[in-house]
């Protein structure tokens, strides 16, 4: 399982790229592992508001279709067409070329309640275990 | 493992067959017809040019006997509840008793037209009156439609009513709170209906957290959706609690019905503090569902429900006679054509008669406890996260074949080569590797012993030979099917190799 130490991740099993007021987005190494094959991506459009803890598209799997919780607040500026079209990436690269989202912060990304690398190794560590 | 282990399916019948359009041949029938004796009309004029087609391209051009064989061949393929137990938990797929089939096929009710007058129906409309009867007396309600034409679609009429209502009371109001153990279809009606849906929290138990319900419960909240028993099949004893605190709000409780082969003849919803619920007819009431239906979902409600009812509705008049109603000014409108499916509104109406109120307890009984044999067959060499009692399904995890690199859906393949349709895979998803198994009252102890014998085989194998399940089914016609790439690139259409 891999954690990059440049993200910061939520409770939800989404990862977040933090750059000054932009923040990238998509899901983490474990949860594509407990999806499994992800066989179809539904994301916002460009443009969008999301908002932090609120749902902001669906993923889907050979097994169940998940909901994505944005991470930040703000608005939309790109999203990932290609990803839409090969959605399998995202269980090839779940950090890399999967990411899902570009979002223009209108608030202070929640660091409070965001997890780092580390951090969010343990909460996944004790979800298991349990 | 032995070949001895596999007591019930040896080789899987399977005759190889191909697409109906591949055996077509050009100018091959199936019928003769005698030479045409009247004028003929052309079907521009008759129906309308915008209905004519200028050719009928691709359709299979073959003989009597050449489909007979196709499809029964194709019938070598199949897995269904006439073959052996099939464990869908949730879908209930109990045996549909053939009975109902001969009262479907009499004349008077197999050719009834809907648009026969109503002096010419009212053998069907007394039908549709003592299903109606029959069905609010089981679950302890005032008034119910039979329209819906599945259970989802019970649950969209269900919401619509629950919005109807609050919207006489002022406010039609934003949210629906829904259990996070709740089948899929819940949020997705709510939704429909324009609700925003919020996912209530399950305890350690496996029940409604009645905490976070009490937190999440506000004059914005229209409805609490309930499936009861749950979809781990544990009651939700706190029922009353939960009633409280949403109607104490001006809430009402939807009850997803989806599971009331677990209370039939025991327990009434009515009586709970449900103000609304569908019934899955092709579940509960024995009507045939395997292959896709169709269904029946009727709705029943509380009497503060009843004016927003769909129509039509049956009103009995003064002479007795019997009479479809449409003057109901509050209702929501129409759900279904004419009275909704009547051939399987007729064959639930079969069931409950042929069994009567002791054999439809007793059919409830049996449910249960065959469920709990079950469960106390497997647990130990399965995993059960939940251990509070349960009804008429239980739900094991996959943990300890896990350890192995075996998960549940490995599992189920394995046991389709012991001859036994899977239970129900990877749900609810608020138990990981889920294992969810009902195997309803239809089984007799020798065909569950069968059954609990394969999956305790299963379990070893995967302990000690996991490479067996990992790779099944070996017996079938085709092996390990890619459902990742039929999900992905579905290729839902046949088309000629020419064009």
């Amino acid at each position: 399982m891999s954690y990059p130490s440049n993200l910061r991740y939520s409770d939800q099993h989404e990862w977040v790229l933090l750059d000054g007021s932009v923040a990238t987005v998509g899901i983490t190494d474990h949860a594509q592992k407990q999806l499994g094959d992800i066989v179809f991506l539904e994301l916002p459009k460009v443009g969008a508001i999301v908002e932090a803890g609120k749902p902001c598209g669906t993923v889907e799997s050979v097994k169940a279709v998940s909901e994505i919780f944005s991470p930040v607040t703000g608005a939309v500026t790109e999203v990932n067409s290609a990803l839409i079209e090969s959605p399998e990436w995202i269980n090839q690269d779940p950090h890399g070329k999967s990411w899902m989202i570009r979002v223009s912060l209108s608030a202070p990304a929640p660091l409070d309640k965001l997890f780092t690398a580390a951090q969010y190794e343990e909460y996944v560590r004790q979800e298991t275990a349990s | 493992m032995s070949d001895q282990d596999i007591q019930k399916a040896a080789r899987h019948v399977s005759q190889n067959e191909r697409l109906i359009f591949e055996l077509s041949s050009p100018g091959k029938a199936a019928y003769q017809l005698p030479p045409l004796d009247v004028p003929l009309a052309g079907p521009a004029e008759a129906l309308g040019p915008e209905y004519v087609r200028a050719e009928l391209a691709g359709f299979p051009e073959v003989s009597e006997i050449e489909v007979v064989r196709h499809f029964t061949r194709l019938s070598t393929w199949n897995y269904g509840v006439d073959t052996g137990a099939y464990l869908l938990g949730s879908c209930t797929m109990k045996y549909n008793p053939k009975i109902n089939e001969v009262v479907a096929r009499l004349d008077g009710l197999s050719n009834a037209h809907p648009c026969q007058p109503e002096s010419l129906s009212q053998g069907c409309l007394r039908i549709l009156r003592d299903l109606s009867k029959a069905l609010v007396e089981i679950v302890g309600m005032d008034a119910i439609t039979l329209q819906p034409a599945a259970g989802a679609h019970g649950e969209m009429t269900g919401m619509l009513l629950v919005r109807a209502y609050h919207e006489r009371q002022g406010n039609p109001r934003k949210k629906v709170l829904i259990p996070d153990s709740a089948h899929g279809t819940n949020p997705a009606s709510a939704a429909i209906v324009g609700y925003q849906t919020v996912s209530v929290a399950s305890n350690s138990e496996g029940t409604v957290d009645l905490v976070h319900l009490d937190r999440l419960m506000d004059e914005e909240v229209a409805a609490l959706m309930l499936t009861n028993p749950n979809t781990l099949g544990i009651f939700e004893r706190q029922i009353t609690a939960i009633g409280e605190i949403v109607h104490s709000r001006g809430g009402l409780i939807y009850m997803d019905g989806a599971n009331m082969n677990a209370l039939v003849g025991v327990s009434r919803p009515g009586d709970f503090g449900v103000d609304v619920l569908h019934l899955n007819l092709h579940k509960t009431f024995s009507t045939p569902h395997g292959g896709g239906g169709p269904g029946a979902g009727p709705v029943a409600v509380k009497k503060i429900l009843e004016p927003f009812l769909p129509v039509p509705l049956i009103r009995e008049n003064v002479d007795g006679s019997l009479a479809l109603e449409f003057d109901r000014p509050q209702t929501i409108g129409r759900v279904r054509a004419f009275c909704g499916n009547f051939g399987v509104l007729l064959r639930a109406l079969a069931y409950i008669l042929a069994n009567g109120a002791e054999g439809l307890r007793q059919s409830t009984e049996d449910a249960v406890l065959n469920s709990v044999y079950l469960r106390k067959r497997l647990e130990g060499a399965y995993d059960l996260p939940y251990r509070a009692p349960t009804l008429h399904e239980c739900v094991f995890s996959d943990k300890h074949q896990a350890r192995h690199g075996v998960h549940t859906g490995d599992i189920a393949k394995r046991l389709i080569d012991y001859g036994f349709h899977p239970y129900t895979v990877s749900f609810p998803l608020i138990v990981s590797g889920a294992l969810m198994i009902e195997p309803t009252e239809s089984e007799s102890k020798q065909e569950l012993d069968l059954l609990a014998d394969a999956l305790l085989s299963i379990a070893r194998e995967a302990e000690q030979e996991p490479q067996t399940v990992l790779s099944a089914p070996h017996s079938t016609r085709l092996r390990r099917l890619d459902e990742v790439q039929a999900a992905r690139r579905p290729v839902l259409r046949w088309k000629p190799a020419q064009e």
